[in-house]
């Protein structure tokens, strides 16, 4: 736990020569002026959020996600590497999407178990034999990236529902650029402002056909209570397209209108952000409110495209993650580029023995667990919680997998009065439309502002940075 | 433009509108009772405050008897009145939120820095300075936000939608003072008040923010026919019946043109405009100011409720 790689200093100390720059810069600047451009920070972000406005009730201010105001660098061929890494994925994904709810050749050649994905609560029938416009189900993706070395990248987590944070990606750009010029100047930084602009040409590239030449592409939020509200308003804003609640819209002739002033206006595609179970009262959750009644009857229909598509869970659930490098040399037949954080799954009996062993230095999660229930971070436990998980996992060992506990990578951040490491993740955004993959060269790097911890999740003291990618 | 959006600025309009004409009331009637009775009559002024507000009959359910402190209470702080200055508030926030985007960011501060604000004033203020301080607040937000609107927004139907909000509930207001206070404001002839009377009369000015106004376009002590002509006929006065019809023919049309499609609020709004400036005082005075006003009231409520229906659902 002990050696992790610090991203600046590298394994022996010496700057990397991506953070050249920055460390020359930092050397250059006096704490107090760090310090202030923290607070005009932290008050742009207030103006913005609350003029955007989500930021719910009482103590709205307090809610902003901390901000920290040194970048993540990473050099242009750490990010080809990522960037070849994460098509590959998500191209993988898609083509598995396409064969479990199609002709389902990755079970019948016994790569995945059948009741991973039939016993699966995320798996949609309703989805089988459907074809969706260009056998695109993922269209945009938000792949957990962490770093445990100067080449090794491992793939956390593949978010293939819904994934948020992006504009955090936007606006924390935005506030460096208006804070640092200097610093900017430094640099060759690729730009992500162009991330609406790719968003809306791969939501439009996948119109079904019976749309017109200019597709009338909408955004789904559950509301002004949904807590990315937020994000769902400011991209609706920066894509130009209307946002729409469930009550928006009607399904008439199997055909998905919009109320509006004039009376219906056709939709064609629906950047939805509801959940598979709130889309529609008739065919999943009756008692939602949040769905348009007949929406699932006009996606059958093929009149409309909903991105993502139905059912895209059984590619990111747990159960299905440790499949994830045999799931791309199946499709691809190449080696992965990103590699998996090193799983057990205790389903398998040799497996089973070495977590046993192994116990008090292993992370267990429940395979269908969530939100870090049912999960034995093993170096934390004692004793007594060691004995009670053994026997859990022994009763049921198929409910379980584990993994090492990691040591991420660190980067210099401003904390109190002074810089010091802390951990940090990666989530970058892969846009895939009718015949191109889009990557922004960046992504929402978050860090675990506690000293030592590794929780980057903002609801547990998480902050964000900026993520630069160098442009040579 | 969705429907939900146009129904999201009507309404921000509307409630902005109202806590605005409560502000007044409330303000005029502590003015109006801080006289001394000689002056103002034995009438109970915070009664006819919560008549002209509309609300009589919550007003009744929730409290015994009309005293500034229930009055105060009911018209500006209370959670359980649907139209209190607070929820009224709260409500233009509630629907400015849903419409984050189709609002110019000046007028998202202006609303949302109210919102929060507001709980400043989380329990009614004890004295009167207080309460005083409150309305004059609740009046400059709204000043503020109309501003803004008409600075900052695109001339499109978004804006034309947040104008026919405002206008309708300017009109309700206006006709609901003179329904109050009708028999205030009769001819010469008919009327049975004396003196007393003039203090009413500045209290009702004042509440459509018409005392100079009067004395500008008049140029005459106050006598109630040029009141009730100020109030209902004459479209220079802003919070007049025809200069608001005035407005909302002009935003009806505005939106039909754009549109390419007249409709049945097109048809009512030129059907009461026309009325509106054709009718004469005296006329209005021989046929009934009480029959008149009721009828207005009901026809301003048509034309929301056909908006509704044409645009909003």
């Amino acid at each position: 736990m002990a050696e992790c790689f610090d991203e600046m200093k590298g394994a022996d100390g010496s700057v990397r020569p991506a953070y050249e720059g920055l460390d020359a810069w930092l050397r250059d600047l006096s704490p107090d002026v760090l310090d202030q451009r923290c607070q005009e920070a932290e008050l742009l972000f207030r103006r913005i959020g609350i003029t955007f406005a989500v930021y719910g009730e009482a103590d709205s201010t307090e809610r902003l996600i901390p901000f920290d105001v040194i970048p993540r660098i990473l050099s242009s061929s750490e990010w080809t590497l990522l960037q070849r890494g994460l098509t590959q994925r998500v191209k993988a994904i898609n083509m598995y999407l396409k064969d479990i709810y199609g002709r389902r050749e990755i079970l019948k050649a016994g790569v995945i178990p059948e009741d991973l994905v039939f016993q699966n609560q995320v798996f949609r029938p309703e989805m089988n034999a459907q074809k969706v416009p260009h056998d695109v189900y993922v269209h945009i993706a938000g792949i957990d990236i962490v770093r445990v070395g100067p080449e090794t990248f491992y793939v956390l987590e593949d978010n293939a529902r819904t994934p948020s944070g992006v504009s955090y990606m936007l606006e924390n750009r935005e506030i460096m650029m208006r804070l640092f010029p200097d610093l900017f100047s430094r640099y060759r930084v690729a730009p992500v402002e162009n991330y609406p602009d790719e968003l809306l040409a791969t939501l439009k590239s996948v119109a079904p056909e019976t749309a017109a030449a200019e597709p009338n592409v909408v955004l789904l939020s559950p509301g002004i209570y949904n807590s990315a509200y937020f994000e769902h308003s400011f991209l609706a804003d920066k894509l130009g397209i209307e946002l729409v609640e469930g009550r928006d819209l009607l399904v008439k002739g199997g055909v998905v209108y919009m109320r509006t002033t004039e009376g219906p206006k056709r939709v064609d595609v629906i950047y939805r952000r509801v959940d598979d179970d709130f889309l529609d009262p008739l065919a999943f959750r009756p008692d939602s409110s949040l769905g348009v009644p007949g929406l699932m009857s006009a996606y059958q229909a093929g009149q409309v495209t909903l991105a993502n598509a139905v059912g895209t869970g059984i590619a990111d659930d747990k159960a299905i993650y440790s499949y994830m490098p045999d799931i791309v040399k199946f499709y691809l037949s190449e080696e992965p580029i990103l590699q998996n954080v090193p799983t057990w799954r205790c389903r398998d009996p040799k497996h089973l023995s070495h977590v046993l062993d192994k116990l008090d230095e292993l992370v267990v999660k429940e395979v269908h667990g969530s939100g870090g229930y049912g999960m034995l971070i093993g170096p934390m436990a004692d004793k007594g919680k060691l004995a009670a998980f053994r026997t859990r996992i022994e009763a049921d060992p198929k409910n379980y997998i584990a993994q090492p506990t990691l040591a991420l990578s660190t980067c210099p951040t401003w904390v109190e009065r002074g810089v010091a490491p802390r951990h940090i993740d990666l989530r970058p955004f892969v846009l895939t439309g009718k015949d191109t993959v889009r990557i922004v060269p960046g992504g929402l790097t978050r860090v675990a502002l506690q000293r030592g911890s590794l929780v980057v999740n903002s609801s547990q003291g998480g902050g964000t940075k900026d993520t630069w990618v160098l442009d040579t | 433009m969705l429907s939900r959006t146009a129904d999201n600025l009507y309404w921000v309009a509307r409630y902005v509108e109202r806590a605005d004409y409560l502000a007044r009331i409330l303000e005029v009637t502590m003015r109006l009772t801080a006289l001394p009775l000689a002056y103002v009559g034995s009438t109970n002024e915070w009664e006819s405050a919560v008549a002209t507000a509309g609300c009589s009959r919550s007003f009744h359910a929730a409290y015994p008897e009309a005293t500034e402190e229930s009055v105060k209470e009911f018209l500006a702080f209370s959670a359980d009145n649907p139209s209190s200055i607070r929820n009224c508030i709260e409500l233009a926030r509630t629907n400015a939120r849903g419409v984050r985007t189709a609002l110019t960011s000046e007028m998202w501060d202006v609303i949302n820095g109210a919102w929060l604000e507001l709980k400043r004033f989380n329990n009614a203020p004890g004295s009167r300075e207080e309460t005083l301080r409150f309305l004059r607040w609740v009046q400059e937000i709204s000043l503020r936000f109309d501003g803004s609107a008409y600075r900052t927004m695109l001339r499109t139907d978004a804006y034309w939608f947040f104008r026919l909000g405002c206008n309708i509930e300017r009109a309700d207001n206006t006709a609901r003072i003179l329904d109050t206070k009708y028999h205030l404001l009769l001819p010469e002839d008919t009327h049975i008040g004396g003196p007393l009377d003039y203090y009413q009369w500045a209290a009702i000015l004042r509440s459509v923010a018409a005392l100079t106004s009067y004395h500008w376009v008049y140029r005459e002590s106050l006598k109630p026919w040029l009141i009730a002509d100020l109030l209902i006929l004459n479209p220079k006065m802003p919070r007049s019946l025809a200069s608001c019809y005035d407005n909302l023919l002009r935003y009806c049309d505005a939106i039909a043109e754009s549109y390419g499609r007249q409709g049945a609020s097109q048809r009512k709004a030129r059907g009461i405009r026309t009325r509106l400036s054709n009718l004469k005082m005296e006329e209005i005075f021989q046929s009934g100011l009480h029959e008149f006003i009721t009828e207005f009231i009901s026809d301003n409520n048509e034309l929301g409720g056909s908006i509704s229906r044409q645009y909003l659902m």
